[in-house]
């Protein structure tokens, strides 16, 4: 399956700016569906991004942020064509990680 | 006392008068779609007067600043993409003949949502693209997709996104049987209906632009250029189809089956009166 992170991480020479899109339910576990039963919650707990081994940026969320998050911050440093590292796990343990170059 | 009813009496018989003119007038005339549209688009485009006619393909967002502003933004990173790559690889994924989408649809499938839908002279009835998909599936010996979101939505995307920018191109073939089907989806975008008695037009030719609860509503032009669409209320895509039944069930209507005539009409109607309008499917909207 495809991933379920898009990034994309661009060096303005100080600064890196990073957006990134993460495929998930966010499922609060307050919503019921059609036959009224609850959905049970399902949520991405920590999201981080790590860059030269160190991390740059953590979430640390919970079951009020939306379906399909979207992320968008900047960092001091970053060059052109280093690797950005990007992770998430959610409250059933479920995790994706995936590396994308700063462009 | 007199003087009043003198009035009234003058006035009725006025408005008598401009009614027996209107009533000759509309009796004269024959269905013209080519008038329909230019007159369609020109209402519009008079109604905003600054917005290029290819502004209108994106809805709201060229109706209200602050909107467009985070439209902008949005676009950079579209709801829409994990959609664009399912669509992609079901489109491209051989059915169990081994066939595909490709086989059904002419140039492989790609670049050809302006042309739908289209007016069968065989089967006497519009096609949409919606139907072509799953017309496609059963032929090939595969279980029809349900109408509304999820893989037929992903589907569209990836057609539409093929397309995008090509403007549509829907044409009325010389059949009276196709004439009538425009005639139709006209009517039934004009007809009023559900408890709240709304038609199409209420909203999206009287007041694009203008709020309805925290919504701003998108004029009917271009509406259909950029279908399907990620709504973030939905939390979700919906197709053409979605889009159709849910206004119905809004105006307290009961919404008809997804791709039944009446709502094939509609969009033969609706798309015709965009031609010439470029496609920018699949879209987002809150």
């Amino acid at each position: 399956m495809a991933s379920t992170i898009r990034v994309r991480a661009i060096s303005s020479g100080e600064t890196t700016e990073v957006q990134a899109l993460i495929q998930h339910p966010m499922d609060s576990g307050f919503v019921k569906d059609a036959s009224g039963a609850l959905i049970p919650p399902h949520f991405i707990r920590e999201l981080t991004f790590e860059y030269d081994g160190k991390a740059v940026f953590v979430a640390d969320w919970g079951p009020a942020v939306s379906k399909d998050p979207y992320v968008k911050f900047s960092f001091k440093g970053g060059k052109k064509g280093d690797d950005l590292k990007i992770s998430w796990v959610d409250n059933k343990g479920e995790s994706d990680t995936t590396t994308a170059k700063i462009q | 006392m007199n003087v009043r009813t003198a009035i009234h009496f003058a006035s009725a018989a006025f408005a008598l008068a401009a009614l027996a003119l209107g009533a000759t007038a509309t009796a004269a005339d024959t269905i013209d779609p080519v008038a329909d549209a230019k007159a369609f688009q020109r209402f519009f485009t008079q109604k905003f007067p600054k917005l290029k006619p290819e502004d209108f393909v994106n809805g709201p967002y060229s109706l209200n600043e602050d909107m467009h502003k985070q439209w902008e933004e949005k676009e950079q990173f579209p709801p829409y993409e994990f959609a664009l790559d399912l669509g992609k690889e079901l489109f491209s994924k051989p059915f169990k003949n081994g066939k595909s989408f490709a086989d059904c649809f002419p140039n492989g499938g790609i670049g050809i949502r302006q042309n739908y839908p289209y007016f069968d002279e065989k089967e006497g009835k519009v096609v949409t693209l919606e139907l072509a998909l799953n017309r496609c599936r059963e032929a090939n010996g595969e279980a029809p997709l349900s109408y509304v979101k999820d893989d037929m939505a992903a589907l569209t995307a990836y057609m539409a996104f093929t397309s995008r920018g090509k403007p549509f191109d829907i044409k009325i073939p010389n059949d009276p049987r196709a004439l009538e089907a425009y005639e139709n989806g006209k009517r039934n975008f004009y007809t009023r209906r559900g408890q709240l008695n709304f038609s199409c037009a209420s909203c999206h030719v009287q007041n694009p632009g203008e709020r309805i609860r925290a919504e701003i509503l998108a004029p009917a032009l271009g509406i259909l250029n950029a279908m399907p669409i990620y709504r973030s209320e939905w939390s979700g895509m919906g197709t053409i189809s979605r889009r159709f039944t849910t206004c119905n069930s809004q105006i307290r209507g009961v919404p008809l089956e997804p791709q039944a005539d009446e709502y094939r009409d509609l969009e033969y109607y609706l798309s015709y009166v965009s031609n010439g309008l470029p496609i920018s499917g699949p879209g987002a909207r809150p």
